[in-house]
């Protein structure tokens, strides 16, 4: 180490594909002075399974459980938008029931998958309770889903046309208590997380994106609101049954890691408001559309849904040619574009900030790599 | 000069804020489940592999063999067999399931038209070996038979000919 | 003499077992989990089984490491902290030694230890270790200095530096009613000399794997894990004797009352680790320069005024 360093300046150092705290296998190449960091390179790749070329040899209602894998923490999210691709492509429309059912179990799912970046964010910060606080609550949904659906994790529970399965009570009085047992929790993580002066100059000013970068890089969800664009889906091209509930879009002013992190705090918030909603006003009715197909064989055409998951815009962009098999499906995932901006972000910081900024981007790389 | 000793304080105070958090979780009951000691209940839909059904009405399964769920599993790890029985029923000999590939996605489920397949409970799937992964669905139905108290469905023999190749070698139709 | 030395390499052995064993269930009770249940009853001999397992593990040295250097360093970590028992008083008359220079003698044994850090890193040829090295020294050196000058407040007003001097002072009311502020920075420089969180920069594990210790194995590393812990117990030790009244309480006897308020610190720095977030290095030495420092001579001068105007 000591014959080279006095003519370089610079040395490369590998935040590898093994390493707590890229969530996912992520290789970040980082070209580093000293304690800076002068250039950071996200290497992807690593997690390539090949969804789009399984969904080319699979029909359609066989390419439904690819879909919750692809991003395991809001696999509903997803389920949604390859379901409402495909019912636009064949020409059905949901029943009510199912859509305000989709929308309490998608909005769950958000609330479990932002619990889980708020503990995982924090243990990569150093406070390890959270993490297990977090858990605790997700502990609940999960029960919950658990009890609708039949899976704790990556579901596959939407069909073409509904869902399967009807909620019953002791859903709806699960949810309730949920929703009373989360909004007592706001305060404990207040004082615990958001009021902690170490959390406040950690993530204060560090990893600022504004508004031009967010439109130059096609960044979606909780990266742009936080910069202050009130760009969601769910309210500039309304889908589902979400026209029919009363929630905020919370933004940030700056753009920093702070904002971010509060964004998606409120944004829980406001997926209790829309879930409360819901299971009020549920009509009574059937789950399932009448006339879905056997076998689904929808006429040639291209369809592109898109749905706003908890890291941003996924949309399903499908090609058929009249087969029972697609001829193309293109995933659009959040993570992709949200991870691009990592390199202009990462210039003249230091690793502990590489690591906060990494971790506020929110990326899950299975769906980088699908 | 006062903004510094400001900050200090507000500083402090929210460690302090912190550390009331904490200390109250500290006393509180632990929330986690000491697993072989202690076990809980699956819920009812709870999807561990698949089995099947048994009819409470005739005591024995509901599979005519169409083979509908080993088209249409994603991950082609159904193997069914039939035997027929007349001229026009057909009953399985061997229902093969490498649950190791299953993605529990439930299409197995819908597609059948006599609703025969349900998922079982089984959560507790570790095993030394890949074989142990693949079960035989009409042998654990003769053991769901004997814990309900009924009596036995014997499985039938195989079909003279192998003649069962063609239909169900796993490849992806339709 | 041989006695006490005896007596204290059982305690540090001890010491280590049992704190080991609190800090995984103070932190598991706070974390809503049971921590260690099987080994023993709750747990209680999990460590002796984890020492266990350590010394079967294979020394693995790397190779083009500097090769004394790196087997110097665990021992050059675990001494000075262990001849700094030799003042502590652990009750009226149990101490092995009482010199009047007790306070300086520990704090120059805790230097010591900044050095056996640099020699860890250095020596273990790796780039992520000596990254951790020289952070744990600046953070070491940064904070030591608002550490000496809030214990310099209490000798002020004791006006001596020896230890058991200082506990006799607190006969009627301890240091901690009339110096609180002292206590406060005495225990944030205390967790950041034993590199604890919030301050565990050094052995953040997800940012360096593990730092200046990346390298060791077996039972070096127990030996560094040791010199962790016995250090956690001195800093303790010595806020107890400053500030919580050494060994002086009412019905039990000094040495249990000393052994309570030791472990009560501890159990304060434990808290501290499972609550708060990482400081970042460069805020890190911000705060030790800016705000602790200031404070802790502010403290000094108040004192110092106070004493002159009596």
């Amino acid at each position: 180490m000591l014959e080279r360093g006095l003519e370089e300046k610079t040395y490369v150092l590998n935040l590898g594909p093994q390493h707590p705290s890229t969530h996912g296998v992520l290789r970040v190449e980082l070209e580093m002075e000293g304690e800076f960091i002068t250039k950071a390179d996200p290497d992807i790749g690593y997690g390539h399974r090949g969804h789009e070329h399984m969904a080319e040899n699979r029909t359609y209602p066989q390419f439904l459980p690819n879909m919750g894998r692809v991003d395991y923490l809001h696999a509903l999210a997803y389920n949604q938008g390859y379901c409402m691709a495909v019912e636009k492509l064949i020409g059905i429309t949901v029943p009510e029931r199912a859509e305000y059912i989709r929308v309490i179990t998608a909005e769950l799912n958000r609330i479990s998958s932002h619990l889980l970046w708020v503990g995982a964010y924090l243990m990569d910060l150093g406070a390890f309770t959270p993490f297990l606080y977090c858990f605790d609550d997700r502990e609940n949904i999960l029960d919950l889903l658990d009890y609708l659906t039949g899976s704790r994790l990556t579901y596959c529970f939407f069909r073409f046309g509904g869902v399967p399965v009807d909620i019953d009570d002791d859903f709806t009085e699960g949810c309730r208590k949920f929703i009373r047992r989360l909004r007592s929790r706001w305060s404990d993580y207040d004082n615990l997380v958001t009021k902690n002066v170490i959390f406040i100059h950690r993530t204060r000013d560090v990893g600022l994106i504004t508004q031009e970068q967010c439109i130059k890089y096609g960044l979606t969800g909780p990266m742009v609101r936080g910069s202050g664009i009130p760009y969601d889906i769910r309210k500039s091209e309304p889908y589902s049954a979400y026209p029919q509930f009363d929630f905020e879009i919370p933004t940030g002013e700056r753009g920093d890691v702070m904002d971010r992190y509060l964004v998606r705090m409120r944004e829980m918030e406001q997926s209790l408001r829309i879930i409360e909603q819901a299971l009020d006003k549920i009509p009574a009715g059937p789950v399932m559309a009448e006339k879905v197909p056997k076998r689904i064989k929808p006429a040639a055409g291209e369809v592109y849904a898109a749905v706003e998951t908890a890291r941003g815009e996924f949309g399903c962009f499908i090609v058929s040619k009249g087969d029972p098999k697609p001829y193309r499906i293109k995933l659009r995932v959040p993570s992709f574009g949200n991870l691009s901006i990592l390199p202009e972000m990462a210039v003249d910081t230091l690793v502990a900030d590489l690591v906060a900024i990494l971790g506020s981007i929110d990326v899950v790389v299975p769906e980088i790599d699908r | 000069m006062v903004s510094y000793f400001k900050e200090v304080l507000v500083g402090f105070a929210s460690l302090i804020g912190g550390m009331a958090v904490t200390i109250r979780y500290f006393f509180k009951p632990i929330v986690t489940v000491q697993y072989p000691r202690e076990k809980i209940t699956m819920t009812p839909r709870y999807r561990g592999h698949t089995q099947l059904v048994l009819d409470p009405e005739t005591a024995t399964h509901k599979c005519i063999a169409c083979e509908l769920c080993a088209r249409t599993c994603p991950s082609q790890l159904i193997t069914v067999k039939g035997v027929k029985v007349d001229a026009k029923k057909k009953v399985p000999w061997q229902y093969l399931i490498e649950y190791q590939y299953c993605s529990l996605c439930g299409l197995c489920l819908e597609v059948c038209p006599t609703s025969a397949l349900e998922w079982s409970n089984e959560y507790r799937l570790a095993n030394f070996s890949r074989q142990d992964n693949v079960i035989d669905l009409l042998v654990r139905l003769q053991k769901q038979q004997r814990l309900a108290g009924v009596a036995v469905t014997p499985i039938p023999e195989p079909p003279a000919e192998t003649e069962a190749e063609a239909s169900s070698s796993g490849e992806v139709k339709e | 003499m041989i006695a006490g030395v005896i007596g204290v390499i059982a305690l540090v052995a001890v010491n280590a077992l049992f704190l080991i064993w609190m800090e995984r269930k103070v932190s598991a009770h706070m974390q809503l989990r049971p921590g260690p249940m099987e080994v023993g009853w709750h747990g209680a001999i999990q460590t002796v089984a984890d020492a266990l397992k350590l010394m079967g593990k294979e020394l693995i040295t790397p190779k083009d490491v500097d090769r004394w250097v790196y087997l110097a360093a665990p021992i050059v970590i675990f001494l000075p902290v262990l001849l700094s028992f030799l003042v502590i008083p652990f009750s009226q008359t149990l101490i092995i030694r009482d010199m009047n220079v007790g306070v300086l003698l520990i704090l120059a044994f805790a230097a010591l230890s900044v050095l056996a850090i640099l020699m860890a890193g250095w020596a273990s040829n790796n780039k992520y270790s000596v990254l951790g090295a020289i952070r744990s020294v600046a953070q070491n050196v940064s904070y030591e200095i608002p550490l000496l000058i809030t214990l310099m407040s209490i000798i002020l007003m004791v006006g001596s530096f020896s230890l058991v001097d200082i506990v006799a002072a607190q006969g009627r009311y301890w240091f901690v009613l009339t110096q609180p502020v002292a206590f406060i920075l005495y225990i944030t420089c205390a967790t950041a000399e034993t590199n604890r969180a919030p301050f565990d920069l050094p052995e953040a594990e997800s940012e360096l794997v593990a730092g200046f210790h990346t390298e060791y194995s077996g039972m070096r590393f127990a030996l560094f894990f040791l010199a962790e812990y016995t250090n956690m117990f001195i800093v303790s030790a010595i806020a107890t004797v400053f500030f919580l009244g050494g060994w002086h309480g009412p019905f039990l006897p000094g040495l249990v009352w000393f052994f309570l308020k030791v472990y009560f610190v501890i159990f304060l720095i434990m808290w501290f680790r499972w609550t708060f977030p990482r400081v970042r290095f460069d805020q890190l030495i911000t705060f030790a320069w800016k705000i602790l420092i200031p404070l802790a001579f502010a403290n000094l001068i108040i004192t110092a005024f106070i004493l002159k105007l009596r």
